[in-house]
């Protein structure tokens, strides 16, 4: 049972785990910077700053204990990627992992997809309970024996051992991007992937990492004639000809592999008609597309802007079906969010399992749900303050002016440093993760 | 007479601009301090800002050298305050550098 968005007396989320260190001064490699569930469920990866990947496993269900549903604990953990230095053009290459996918479980291993600005890897994370004893050519702590000692010869039995899980890169598609890297994608045929950065996406199969087909190119032949960039793309879950790529002008096109090698021209066009007289300095910027999902089911796809979140209908190309505000109290704002550079903050959003409910974050570890079928939202709070075990979370709201009621809080005092950027929910159960800073929250709702 | 009441509705219009869009309000904020801003194409400007992320100039001995060579008794030019201009004459010295970072740690994730 899903859906539900606990913004009325349905469901109610509750504080589960909280992952991380509380020291006030914030290492800037353990910032997260990229949350994603597998497929199932069952695995949690989070990417930093620092290039490192850390894996989270949910712990079975407890038959005795009704009311508690599995914690995430760490399964595994890696530095996926390096700071680099490219010396051609003496440039530093950030090890931070801007994008995490997972493939679909296809064995007992599992896989995923990171990305930094320049490089993707395959990881294979697997897991060893077994070991081989009693070896013939060498003894148990691995010596070579002498073979002319050897008077008898036996069959190595497999013994168990502790839970061992190894995480090693299989592939390394590199050299590709000459522009930074914004999003990674992997098709449903389950067979290739996308990579996309400012100016161009690119095809790759996933077993073959000397080659990618480029699809898009938008880089103008005179780079002063530049005025959008890519911001994001994703695959279509169903289609593996279709994908979508947004821009900074608030567009989205959707193409189709099908039509060409390059899909320079798009098939479809999303574009929300603007009114000329209400255009200023910032409205481009405030509209430019920081993430496009497409929802479970393939027929919509979704899209944050600096201030609302999107429902388009793949449908209907000259505007979206639904509209939510996130935090419409900012754009009275906008002049000292663009001098601290807020206003270039990319936020994340994402679809519940059954597309009923959206969830984007916001500022002073605020995020934000709206449930698509009431038309309900509900402002939440990841904090330590609210982190006793299974305490359920309280509305937030922000006063935007005149008397500010209690436990209101007033839009001059958000903390703009404490940005919620990635989300990600459960894709069956109503479980969600929430990247505070440094700090990994889980929370569940309370009727799971 | 009529100036006054013309001048009132001149004002009475700003208001109810102002009212209708907080987003005006805000720009003309920021150009009252920032007054160049969007004199050169602001799309342009930031698209190009954001291309070049990250991206800094590094110590090069072999330009470091030829300068002081040629400097002498002149100092070297100091470090300009806004690093993100790439700017074509300014070389690095090693003070400008950010440090590279050490041994890598695990994350505080996995505690």
């Amino acid at each position: 049972m899903m859906a539900g968005v606990g913004g009325g007396n349905d469901f109610q989320w509750c504080f589960s785990q909280v992952k991380g260190a509380i020291d006030e001064d914030v290492a800037e490699a353990d910032i997260i910077s990229t949350v994603e569930f597998n497929y199932s469920g069952e695995l949690l990866a989070t990417g930093d700053k620092g290039g490192r990947v850390v894996i989270f496993q949910r712990e079975q269900e407890s038959k005795n204990r009704l009311l508690s549903r599995g914690e995430y604990n760490v399964y595994s953990t890696f530095q996926s990627h390096e700071p680099e230095f490219d010396y051609l053009k003496s440039l530093e290459i950030e090890e931070k992992i801007n994008k995490i996918r997972w493939l679909p479980q296809q064995n007992a291993a599992h896989f995923l997809l990171s990305a930094n600005d320049k490089t993707i890897k395959l990881w294979k994370i697997s897991e060893r309970d077994k070991r081989a004893e009693g070896y013939n050519l060498k003894d148990e702590d691995g010596r070579l024996q002498d073979q002319f000692r050897i008077t008898t010869l036996r069959v190595p039995v497999l013994m168990p051992m502790d839970l061992m899980v190894e995480a090693s890169p299989r592939r390394i598609f590199a050299n590709a991007h000459t522009y930074h890297i914004n999003s990674i994608s992997v098709n449903s045929d389950y067979e290739t992937y996308l990579s996309a950065d400012d100016l161009r996406i690119n095809l790759w199969h996933l077993e073959i990492t000397d080659r990618s087909f480029n699809i898009v190119d938008i880089k103008p032949a005179n780079m002063e004639e530049l005025t959008e960039v890519i911001t994001a793309a994703e695959c279509h879950p169903h289609q593996c000809n279709v994908f979508v790529y947004s821009s900074s002008k608030g567009t989205i096109r959707l193409c189709d592999m099908r039509a060409a090698a390059l899909c320079d021209r798009h098939s479809k066009f999303f574009e929300e008609p603007e009114d000329p007289s209400s255009r200023s300095f910032f409205s481009e910027i405030i509209s430019s597309i920081s993430d496009v999902k497409f929802s479970h089911s393939g027929r919509y796809m979704m899209t944050r802007d600096y201030l609302s979140v999107k429902v388009w209908d793949l449908n209907m190309e000259n505007r979206p079906v639904e509209t939510y505000q996130v935090h419409e109290y900012l754009r009275s704002k906008l002049c000292s969010l663009y001098e601290n550079d807020c206003i270039f903050d990319k936020f994340e959003c994402c679809w519940n399992g059954s597309d009923s409910a959206i969830m984007t974050g916001s500022y002073n570890n605020f995020f934000r749900m709206f449930d698509r079928n009431t038309r309900r939202d509900i402002t939440l709070e990841a904090s330590r303050e609210n982190s006793k075990p299974r305490a359920i979370l309280k509305p937030r709201k922000v006063c935007t002016g005149g008397k500010r009621k209690k436990d209101e809080i007033s839009v001059d005092s958000l903390d703009f440093n404490k940005k919620i950027l990635h989300t990600a929910w459960h894709p069956k159960e109503n479980v969600i993760a929430v990247a505070a800073t440094n700090n990994l929250y889980i929370f569940q709702d309370k009727m799971n | 007479m009529s100036g006054e009441v013309q001048a009132s509705t001149e004002e009475q219009q700003e208001m109810q601009d102002t009212v209708v869009s907080p987003e005006k309000a805000e720009e003309v904020k920021l150009k009252a301090r920032y007054p160049h801003l969007g004199t050169r194409p602001g799309g342009s400007d930031l698209l190009r800002k954001r291309l070049q992320k990250g991206q800094q100039k590094y110590f090069d001995s072999g330009d470091y050298n030829m300068a002081k060579a040629k400097m002498k008794n002149k100092q070297l030019p100091t470090a300009a305050a806004e690093k993100t201009e790439i700017t074509g004459d300014h070389i690095p010295t090693p003070q400008d550098l950010p440090q590279r970072k050490q041994s890598l740690v695990a994350s505080k994730l996995a505690f």
